[in-house]
């Protein structure tokens, strides 16, 4: 483990950014955490976590697949990719980190997808431990500890200091580079603020959360439950909920006619709006009930069976806080976890 | 395999033939610009077909693959994609990626079977790739029916096809029904699930339905009732489809893609996916 004074970190930032841009978590204009590019001078935000999480660097909101070039009875088709760049994020929490695994699992498998490949190679992700996991936090749910963030690099503070630990050779090439600015330290250093994390943790509302009762194999048992009218009868479909998700992977791919050519892009979509599945003889999702019950079971049930029991939602806690009625995964785990009703 | 940039980027098709099938379907020939087929696939799978600027859909290669020449597609207009490829002529480039999903098992599975095709509609378009499949292989498969019915005469595809072709190869026999009597129709009249009732078909036959769901889910109790094991009848499932890799999330029935666990499914797989399709 190695170690700075959090006085020092804007010089380790400053030599960061030397080779490779680097993004941090800051306060935007509405108040809430975005992630932004670190200049000189650039304040780290104190806030928990951001608003729309880090799957962006990755699995960017709207980006270019191809580009075509129209002629006549004739079409050319122009590859648009560029070569990525190296970039580092610092401060993922641990619930974050955890999302860009289940998204390689999407992404990663054959066939892979190489938009999303080149960005993932291309970029460091520093992991930042959670001194204060809020009341909207369920993370230990799924099994991710807040106190041991994953990430090529892991880290931790305190009021006066900051820990590094590399977890793979990518992560160790960049901690050697910071070599002038860190000092070696015991292991154990950052055990105290560890203890600090647990007793937070201890005492979160969603503690209780469990995911007995979810996972694959469990679609014959939830998929007919009476729950679910009840449980999206007041849903918008508005898409917040898949919007600030960090492991919603849905995409649409769109044609824009620039003038002279056509531009062909992917954007996030979502299960929750109502032309999602629509097609000419009809639509297989046709009310909120069929949409809302897909998020959840894609995350609970889908997901998991097809992954080896992961779920695809880490517990960040974004949808209770985003969602205008105040419904979520937590509210459906809780009226419909553990035994089928009888 | 192939990586996404790769299939997610197609390929360029030129169209060298469109023939007019019926009032709202047309059948495309596509091959490369150097005159090859794009790719090579298997009875059953399928290709996502661009007009760009206009959008990208996924289409059945209709046409079988020991047709090394050409590929086929038979397209209804329904849309914006359907609706420009009926205005294109010789000539047009399009664009063309594939294959994608899983195959019927022409080579195992159905190896040595009596075949049983029924098809309604434009669900002629992937059932013609096996069945041609299975025709140019025949004396690897036992008896061929193959009952196939639409609106009326002028809604049947393939039909030149079908009736110079198919019907005249022996141990082939076809059925044909439309909807509602017709001048000039002297065969049958009725709706495919009744027809297939009619003509009773006996359970040593492995049968493949495609068509609008409301045929197949009739079609499917009929054959049941016959005595047809479900593990014996092969479908095809039609949802909307963006990527056609798995990885856009739109085309799943519970924890299955259609676009890559599918399109073909036996129907007794379709028991274990929730009633979402
Ligand atoms: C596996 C598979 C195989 C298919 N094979 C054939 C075939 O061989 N021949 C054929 O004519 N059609 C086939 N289809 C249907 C074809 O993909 C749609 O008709 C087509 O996408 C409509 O595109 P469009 O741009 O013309 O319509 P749009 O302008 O996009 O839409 C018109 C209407 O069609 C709906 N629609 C959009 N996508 C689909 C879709 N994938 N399926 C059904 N409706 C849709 C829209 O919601 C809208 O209601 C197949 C579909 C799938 C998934
Ligand atoms: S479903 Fe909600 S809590 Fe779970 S990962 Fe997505 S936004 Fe976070
Ligand atoms: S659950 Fe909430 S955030 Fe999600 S679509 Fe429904 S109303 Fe919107
Ligand atoms: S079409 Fe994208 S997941 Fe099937």
């Amino acid at each position: 483990m190695r170690k700075c004074s959090l006085d020092k970190l804007d010089l380790v930032f400053a030599e960061i950014a030397k080779n490779a841009e680097l993004y941090l978590p800051v306060d935007g204009s509405d108040g809430g955490a975005v992630y932004q590019k670190w200049t000189e001078g650039t304040k780290r935000s104190e806030k928990l976590n951001t608003v729309k999480s880090p799957k962006d660097f990755f699995f960017p909101q709207t980006e270019d697949l191809m580009a075509f070039k129209t002629e006549g009875k004739s079409i050319d088709v122009i590859d648009t990719r560029k070569a990525a760049e190296d970039f580092v994020v610092f401060g993922v929490r641990a619930c974050d980190v955890k999302a860009f695994d289940v998204l390689d699992r999407v992404f990663m498998v054959e066939p892979q997808d190489s938009y999303y490949t080149t960005k993932r190679e291309h970029g460091v992700i520093i992991a930042l431990a959670c001194n204060k996991p809020s009341e909207t936090c369920f993370c230990k749910t799924f099994g991710i500890d807040p106190k041991e963030p994953m990430g090529d690099i892991s880290a931790w503070e305190t009021d006066s200091e900051i820990f590094f630990k590399a977890n793979n050779e990518k992560g160790e090439a960049l901690l050697s580079k910071l070599s002038g600015l860190l000092a070696d330290c015991a292991d154990d250093a950052a055990d105290a603020q560890k203890e600090k994390i647990d007793a937070i943790m201890d005492k979160l509302p969603l503690k209780g959360l469990t995911t007995e009762g979810f996972g694959g194999g469990k679609t014959e048992e939830l998929f007919n439950r009476p729950e679910w009218a009840e449980l999206s009868e007041s849903c918008l479909g508005c898409g917040t909920c898949t919007f600030v998700c960090p492991t919603c992977q849905c995409y649409d791919i769109k044609d824009f006619n620039t003038g002279n050519g056509v531009l062909r892009y992917r954007c996030w979509d979502s299960c929750m709006y109502s032309d999602f599945t629509k097609m000419a003889h009809g639509n297989n999702r046709l009310t909120q009930k069929e949409r809302f019950r897909q998020r959840f079971m894609h995350k609970l049930v889908y997901y998991p069976e097809n992954n080896d029991g992961l779920f695809s939602c880490v517990g960040c806690g974004r949808c209770l806080a985003k969602c205008p009625i105040s419904m979520n995964i937590a509210k459906v785990m809780k009226k419909m976890g553990g035994k089928a009703s009888e | 395999m192939n990586n996404v940039a790769e299939t997610l980027i197609p390929k360029i098709g030129v169209i060298t033939d469109v023939r007019i099938d019926t009032p709202d379907i047309k059948t495309f020939r596509v091959v490369t610009r150097d005159g090859k087929k794009a790719f090579d696939h298997r009875p059953g799978q399928c290709a996502m077909l661009s007009v760009p600027g206009v959008g990208e859909a996924m289409f059945s290669i209709t046409s079988s693959p020991t047709n090394e020449e050409y590929m086929e597609f038979s397209i209804k207009k329904c849309g914006c994609v359907t609706e420009w490829l009926h205005q294109a002529e010789v000539g047009q480039e399009i664009t063309i990626r594939g294959p994608y999903g899983n195959p019927f098992p022409v080579d195992d599975v159905f190896a040595g079977k009596n075949m049983l095709f029924i098809a309604g509609g434009v669900g002629l378009a992937p059932l013609r790739s096996v069945i041609n499949y299975c025709r140019h292989y025949r004396d690897r498969y036992g008896s061929i029916d193959i009952v196939y019915g639409s609106r009326s005469k002028d809604d049947l595809l393939d039909y030149k096809e079908i009736i110079d072709e198919w019907a005249t190869d022996s141990g082939v026999n076809v059925h044909l029904t439309i909807d509602n009597a017709q001048e000039g129709w002297d065969g049958h009249v009725g709706f495919v699930p009744n027809y297939v009732k009619e003509l009773g078909f006996s359970t040593d036959k492995t049968a493949v339905l495609c068509g609008p769901p409301i045929m197949i889910k009739f079609t499917l109790e009929g054959l049941c009732a016959m005595g047809f094991d479900k593990t014996q009848i092969y479908t095809t499932l039609e949802l909307r489809m963006k990527c056609g890799v798995g990885k856009c999330g739109r085309c799943n029935v519970g924890s299955k893609y259609v676009c890559k666990d599918g399109p073909v499914f036996r129907c007794d797989e379709l028991d274990e996916l929730p009633d979402e399709y």
